[in-house]
């Protein structure tokens, strides 16, 4: 295993009264593709919005353990979340592209950020749209509005929008899950490609998105964490029962 | 298949309710363009360069509305550049940072309350707070400190409304890019509710242009002719001549139509005032609509 970049150890949450997360420990490898698996209602999206803390926009949330990106407690007072997000971006679940031109989406992060050069913008907007595998479809239209693409463009925008801000881990929450086949396996072979630079979690409901893309899978229920470790032996040979019986279909 | 009894008076229920509704839909444009034509007809005829632009000389025996005019044009642009800065935030603080449901729910409430009360009411306010508590006396100041105060509801709501038609997700989007709160508001959500804020706006011009208790109590009666800043006056003591001009008393355009009206039976020279008056609202209405485009492209 390589070195792990993000790492939670005894992690409890709650929103309000409803304990979500219990007593989570999981250590996430960089430069791999790590996938959250479990039936709805879980843990597994908490989980992931824990990381970049997007679950600060909820009241009433109560965390306590530890986790931390690259040694660094994330929930630490005086964390610069700011600049935690600009490091930990996201894909959501539904596309979301701003109502802007596309150039102006891709343009925005870095902006947020202070960078005003023309120059610069140009450059980070053509590398993150490469890099989202969209430039060849939008490069003549970059003035158009983003709203104007379909649902597949939009994600991978979204996903070259995360990525001009020069991000270090991407979390996907179920960002194909809106999306048809054939946007879905783009995306998929986007997250291989991606994998060489950053690091990546998501969390889906689809159990052959997990074999496809992952390296190591994390298996939640009912806010706890049931099975972590490599995505080929959890799939050949769990270790637990539970595991077992979600993967072959028997709950869930 | 033969019509059974069922379908044919389903049909005909059909046919009675789109008959209902175009007739409704008829007679509403029909007293819009009736009014709208009847006031241009008896108020055109009686519009003529020296009414625009002179004020009523008894001496003479001449009838001038550029006093009015000047009152309503600046009553309007006092208010909205109070209004506006107050309500918009105070919507932005309700949706965006507020956290305690209940006193956002308290304060929708009133609100909700507050525009629904007769101006008459927030005339005696304006009286008893600006006029003699605060010792501006009958002034344009005082009248739209007192508009101001009355359209505060209009253009809170109509603001907090279209922030909550923003999807959440923009927000998430924006905040997941590392960005602050202020920015996120500031380049997401602000230019994705624009439309919000010019209706807010039109609304609130709407009551003022409108507004005639109100400002019969907080600004005065008179139609004479009262201080008119010149242009130089305006280049070279800015400052100076608008705030003479705010301690200013006197009628604006509706007020003086109900003079001519009511106290001087002049219908001509009422008729045409109403005229005016409809031509400013709609030289108005286009404007906004027309700054929010700008405004929502920049």
């Amino acid at each position: 295993m390589p070195e792990s970049i993000l790492s939670a150890k005894h992690l409890d949450l709650w929103y309000g009264e409803n304990h979500a997360l219990k007593d989570v420990s999981l250590d996430i490898p960089a430069n791999r593709i790590t996938a959250l698996i479990g039936p709805s209602g879980c843990g597994k999206s908490t989980f992931l919005r824990t990381l970049n803390r997007m679950n600060d926009l909820i009241p009433n949330v109560k965390i306590t353990g530890s986790l931390t990106y690259r040694g660094e407690e994330i929930y630490a007072p005086g964390q610069d979340v700011t600049a935690l997000r600009k490091n930990i971006g996201m894909v959501f679940q539904k596309p979301n592209p701003f109502p802007m031109s596309i150039y102006d989406n891709v343009a925005y992060g870095p902006r947020t950020h202070g960078i005003r050069s023309r120059i610069k913008l140009d450059r980070i907007v053509e590398e993150s749209l490469r890099g989202a595998a969209i430039w060849d479809e939008v490069k003549d239209r970059l003035k158009k509005p983003a709203l104007g693409l379909s649902g597949g463009q939009q994600q991978r925008l979204c996903i070259a929008r995360a990525l001009a801000v020069k991000p270090d881990v991407l979390l996907m929450d179920e960002s194909t899950s809106a999306l048809d086949p054939i946007s879905t396996s783009k995306i998929e072979e986007l997250a291989l490609e991606l994998k060489q630079n950053y690091t990546i979690v998501i969390v889906t409901h689809n159990m052959q998105q997990a074999v496809r893309i992952s390296d190591c899978t994390a298996f939640f229920l009912l806010g706890e964490l049931i099975e972590f470790g490599n995505t080929e032996k959890m799939f050949s040979q769990p270790a637990e029962e539970r595991t077992e019986a979600y993967i072959t279909g028997r709950f869930g | 298949m033969k019509p059974t009894s069922l379908s044919r008076r389903r049909r005909a229920w059909d046919l009675g309710a789109r008959l209902l509704l175009y007739a409704s839909a008829a007679i509403t444009c029909a007293l819009l363009v009736f009014l709208i034509g009847y006031i241009c007809f008896r108020g055109i005829p009686g519009l003529s360069v020296e009414l625009l632009t002179t004020a009523e000389s008894i001496l003479k025996g001449t009838v001038g509305i550029l006093p009015a005019l000047q009152n309503t044009l600046f009553v309007i642009v006092l208010t909205i550049l109070i209004v506006l800065p107050l309500g918009v935030g105070a919507a932005i603080y309700l949706t965006e940072y507020a956290t305690n449901r209940r006193l956002v729910g308290a304060i929708e409430f009133a609100t909700e309350t507050l525009s629904g009360i007769p101006s008459i009411l927030y005339a005696l306010v304006g009286v008893i707070v600006f006029c003699t508590a605060l010792h501006l006396q009958k002034t344009l100041v005082a009248g739209a400190l007192t508009l101001v105060i009355m359209t505060l509801p209009t253009v809170l709501r109509s603001t907090q409304e279209s922030l909550k038609t923003v999807p959440q997700s923009y927000r998430e989007g924006a905040l997941g890019l590392g960005s602050g709160k202020w920015h996120m508001i500031r380049t997401v959500v602000l230019p994705s509710s624009m439309d919000g804020f010019v209706t807010g706006c039109i609304l609130a011009v709407g009551r003022v242009v409108g507004e005639s208790a109100v400002l019969m109590y907080t600004v005065g009666l008179s139609t004479a002719a009262q201080y008119f800043p010149s242009i130089t006056d305006l280049a070279m003591h800015p400052v100076a001549s608008l705030l003479h001009l705010m301690k200013d008393s006197g009628a604006t355009l509706t007020v003086s139509l109900y003079l001519y009206a009511k106290e001087r039976a002049d219908f001509a020279v009422a008729f045409s005032i109403a005229t005016v008056l409809l031509a400013l609202t709609v030289v108005i209405n286009l404007l906004a609509a027309w700054a929010g485009r700008k405004l929502k492209r920049s």
